[in-house]
């Protein structure tokens, strides 16, 4: 296993493995709660709660499961804190708890979350675990508040519900139906990818001039 | 209970609002086996018959055990769609060892694949009885395989295609899976 310091666990999951964006992990989620900036909040603290908690759990617990079913255990864990979730948001956020419905159910089975019991925790100290589920977690909001950011100003012109653009804008409706999430994680992919291609480009030419 | 017709449920799941390009669930087959047309077939005839499995046991937990503790719903379907996913893979194995090394990881994957979940919660959320939630999970299921073979035909014809090395991979398909998407909104009209 590589050996990495405390501080790289927390970075790692925010930008150079980022859950959505890097892993696309947890992409349901990403694509189906974003059309506004509010419910991409809402949905990535819940998914940050869920994950931090159960990250905490399965470390702490690790040697009491048995290896074969620790998967089952993984999700059983997961789904007691997102049916907490889903308890403590229907009683302080009502609102969004209507908005975003069965997906903050369906926080059970994103992959992103499960994924990191079985890569990380399980293999690591509590504290450790708990840095790389806030890294994690961080980077999930990023990439769910840049997708719901973006479809939300050209969707309906506005910002958390503040306009940007005035009234003569005429909205993209397109961007805040499904079409319009696909497009938006399709060309940030393609942006990320162009800037990954000059990066490396840069670094030839570095390479080349100093040989 | 839900009074909608058993045909506008059929039809609202498999296209108006498909669980692939309407509701993103299942979107990590669609990205995964969505290379070879025949694949992502069989992958859809799996999910048709894992989500009627769901639906089922789904409807009896609803309906017999959970009436008087609503919150365990979560942990109590998740439980049940693992095991069944544990069947259905035991199952390919024994019957068609190809299919089980195609599928590969897909497979097991199931379990977390929101699209069965998602089944399970919706079915509960909008109050069907057996009858709508079986027509609910064979729409869903038909939905799903159209969508994958939709799509893998799709990659399949642009594979010798001239596409720009920066756009190949996900990306790609993910703009294709928006333009299919698009195309999906024209049936709105029909329900």
């Amino acid at each position: 296993m590589r050996k990495t310091t405390p501080s790289q666990d927390l970075i790692r999951g925010i930008w150079e493995e980022n859950p959505v964006l890097i892993q696309m992990l947890g992409l349901c989620p990403a694509l189906a709660v974003t059309n506004s900036v509010k419910n991409a909040l809402a949905m990535s603290a819940a998914t940050f709660f869920v994950i931090c908690c159960s990250s905490v759990l399965v470390s702490s617990c690790k040697r009491f499961i048995p290896k074969e079913v620790r998967i089952s255990a993984y999700i059983l864990v997961i789904a007691t804190f997102v049916t907490l979730a889903d308890m403590l948001l229907q009683a302080y956020a009502p609102v969004q708890h209507k908005e975003l419905g069965a997906f903050i159910a369906l926080i059970v089975v994103n992959c992103m979350i499960l994924g990191r019991q079985e890569a990380f925790s399980a293999k690591n100290n509590v504290y450790r675990s708990l840095l790389d589920a806030i890294g994690t977690g961080i980077g999930f909001t990023i990439a769910l508040i840049m997708m719901g950011g973006f479809r939300e100003l050209l969707g309906t012109g506005a910002f958390l519900e503040y306009s940007v653009f005035g009234p003569n804008f005429e909205p993209w409706v397109i961007m805040v139906l499904p079409a319009g999430g696909f497009l938006t994680l399709g060309f940030i992919l393609l942006a990320m990818g162009y800037i990954e291609q000059r990066k490396k480009m840069k670094a030839l030419m570095a390479a080349e001039k100093a040989s | 209970m839900s009074d909608q017709t058993l045909f506008s449920i059929f039809f609202s799941a498999m296209v108006v609002n498909n669980f692939t390009l309407a509701m993103f669930l299942g979107l990590c087959p669609f990205m995964g086996v969505s290379a070879r047309v025949e694949t992502a077939l069989r992958m859809g005839l799996a999910n048709i018959f894992v989500l009627i499995l769901t639906s089922i046991s789904a409807w009896f937990l609803n309906t017999y055990i959970l009436e008087t503790v609503p919150f365990l719903r979560i942990i109590s379907f998740i439980i049940v769609i693992a095991s069944l996913v544990q069947i259905v893979e035991m199952v390919v194995k024994k019957l068609s060892p190809a299919l089980f090394r195609q599928l590969g990881i897909f497979l097991p994957l199931m379990t977390t694949n929101c699209a069965i979940f998602g089944l399970a919660i919706f079915q509960t959320n909008r109050g069907y009885d057996f009858m709508q939630g079986l027509i609910f999970a064979i729409g869903a299921g038909l939905g799903l395989t159209l969508a994958l073979v939709l799509m893998a035909s799709i990659r399949e014809s642009i594979e010798f295609s001239d596409v720009p090395d920066l756009a190949k991979g996900t990306g790609l398909v993910l703009i294709i899976a928006g333009t299919l998407s698009m195309a999906f909104m024209g049936f709105a009209g029909l329900l």
